[in-house]
């Protein structure tokens, strides 16, 4: 079945929304109705289908809609995507695994034809028709990351490793939560963490890292993240903070439902087989609460969530303006009944 | 805070290399004070392979000068700025050999622009040695227009460039030699909390 794009905004009228299908289709993060930090990191293996998991890259109703709030993003600030000489292999490496899971995921939209490195890419959605060479980087009309990150929901790093570590060496980051690409490129691991909170001081990075250091080819993996935001504002970036951040002053208890959303991010990472280094791609999705009630155990759920969340990760988050107001929304939607186990609507 | 800063890097002071056929030895200000204490425990003949590249700054700036020449280094470069001494070591880290070993004193700031030289010709940062003197003055690069401001000493404090009142983050860039500044009142403009002198 083809997807329908949505044609809709995540700036000025912001006219985002999610269909019911787009609605059973969120990566719902919260598996219990309480939150801390963990190594959360399991193999990105297919989900059910209509999840976000059914393929490696999901492509979903707001494909299009999201590519032109990315060159937006693009066209006032180029340091958006910026990538060290050194990672031109990952480039290729992230082009051909884009590509290949697109196309074969999606084949109505994306096709991919190679013979040898003459290959023939196909994007309908957006209206490309490119033959290029591979590895040759003249031949496409973008250095190859940003080539393909231009053709795909999410942000993304390139990290190369080395001396036991990895380094953000290379990134297409539009739509982040609150972090500067421009600031961390050339950072470890640990470095570009410096700010989380807690999260150091009980071993998570240092596990994680060890971990990810030991990915292999062909083993992807996944985990969430999740913040909220308001408005369905794509490009939450530290660099438009001044630009965005009176957002947070516009919620009553009138607007909870439409303004507030809760902001997932799919993670998943891939060791790259030329260059060895590992792209990791931060998927975002929004979702209104007003949305998120229309599925009982979400809603109940994540009422108890945001009550019971330590104040160190709300104040990290930047929720602490409209918490209180989004935990009496949503109270009204939680009747105290249990919840079941995991993720999935009961 | 009950963490150190992780991005920050940290400078745990000179020793000498008896190894390296180079000392490089870079210092600002009071930083030279750093020298001079590393002379008192460096091997003989230390100072016969080093070269210094000082830069004058502060008040003391000729009393060092003259304490660091009567350590009597192969080379003694004294230069009037930070630019200009980023300058000259751009010029010797260019036909620096293998065995060169590389040391920094002085402000943060000070020892962070040495760093980005050395990024620059691909020496390894931890393998530089380091010591901080002087103020704890910090630069500052504004998350909004990029621009750096120097000498900063208080928080809030305001963009150079595009006069933003801005907070400093516990952020800390080795590639821009700068920490990251971010706008205080953004969520509510003009909503400014007093100034503290942080670091004087
Ligand atoms: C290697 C790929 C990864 C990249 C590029 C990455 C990048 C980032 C960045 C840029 C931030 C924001 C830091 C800031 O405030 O400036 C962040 C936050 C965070 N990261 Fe990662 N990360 C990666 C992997 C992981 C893994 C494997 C974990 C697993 C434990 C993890 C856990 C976290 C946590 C807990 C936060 C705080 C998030 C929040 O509360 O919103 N990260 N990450």
């Amino acid at each position: 079945m083809g997807l329908m794009f949505k044609d809709e905004t995540y700036r000025g009228d912001f006219t985002f929304y999610n269909s019911p299908e787009a609605i059973r289709h969120f990566p719902f993060p919260f598996h219990e109705d309480k939150y801390m930090y963990a190594v959360n990191i399991e193999p990105h293996a297919p989900g059910p289908k209509g999840s976000a998991y059914e393929f490696p890259i999901d492509v979903d109703e707001h494909y299009v809609a999201d590519m032109k709030d990315r060159a937006i993003v693009l066209a006032e600030d180029p340091l958006r995507c910026q990538s060290l000489p050194h990672m031109i292999t990952a480039e290729w490496d992230l082009v051909e695994l884009l590509m290949t899971s697109m196309s074969e995921a999606y084949p109505e939209h994306f096709t991919l034809t190679r013979n040898g490195d003459a290959w023939h890419w196909i994007n309908r959605p957006l209206g490309i028709d490119d033959e290029f060479t591979f590895g040759d980087t003249s031949t496409l009309r973008y250095p190859p990351m940003e080539y393909i990150t231009r053709q795909c929901q999410g942000d993304f790093c390139l990290l190369d490793q080395r001396d036991g570590d990895l380094w953000m060496d290379s990134g297409m980051v539009t739509s982040q939560a609150d972090w500067s690409l421009d600031f961390d490129i050339g950072m470890s691991f640990k470095e570009w963490h410096a700010p989380v909170p807690l999260a150091h001081e009980v071993g998570i990075f240092d596990r994680a890292l060890k971990f990810l250091l030991a990915m292999q080819i062909g083993r992807p993996v996944r985990r969430l993240n999740w913040t909220m935001t308001i408005n369905p504002r794509l490009d939450t970036s530290p660099e438009n903070y001044h630009k965005w951040g009176t957002d947070r002053t516009t919620v009553t208890p009138e607007n909870v439902g439409d303004k507030v959303h809760l902001r997932v991010e799919l993670q998943a990472l891939w060791r790259l087989p030329r260059s060895n280094a590992i792209v990791f791609s931060i998927r975002g999705y929004l979702i209104k609460m007003r949305e998120v009630a229309t599925i009982p155990k979400w809603s109940r759920r994540l009422h108890r969530v945001l009550k019971t969340l330590p104040p160190e990760l709300a104040a990290y988050k930047g929720l602490t303006r409209y918490q209180q107001m989004t935990i009496d929304w949503l109270a009204k939607h939680d009747d105290g009944a249990p919840t079941t186990p995991g993720v999935w609507p009961e | 805070m009950t963490e150190p800063m992780l991005s920050r890097p940290r400078y745990p002071g000179l020793s000498a290399d008896p190894h390296a056929k180079l000392n490089l030895i870079v210092c600002e200000g009071e930083g030279a004070g750093a020298v001079l204490d590393l002379a008192a425990k460096a091997p003989d003949g230390f100072f016969s392979r080093a070269a210094i590249l000082f830069c004058a700054t502060g008040a003391s700036g000729s009393t060092y000068q003259t304490k660091l020449e009567s350590l009597q280094p192969a080379n003694f470069w004294v230069l009037p700025s930070i630019a200009t001494a980023m300058f000259r070591l751009k010029g010797v880290l260019a036909t620096a050999t293998m065995g060169t070993r590389l040391y920094a004193a002085g402000t943060e700031p000070f020892i962070g622009s040495v760093l980005q030289e050395a990024l620059a010709v691909g020496i390894d940062f931890k393998s530089v040695f380091t010591e901080h003197r002087g103020s704890a003055k910090r630069r500052i690069q504004c998350v909004h227009c990029k621009g750096l401001t120097e000498d900063v000493t208080a928080s809030p404090f305001t963009c150079a460039h595009c006069g933003l009142t801005l907070f400093v983050r516990d952020h800390y860039s080795r590639r821009l030699g700068a920490f990251q500044g971010v706008c205080v009142d953004a969520e509510v403009p003009g909503e400014v909390p007093p100034v503290e002198e942080l670091y004087p």
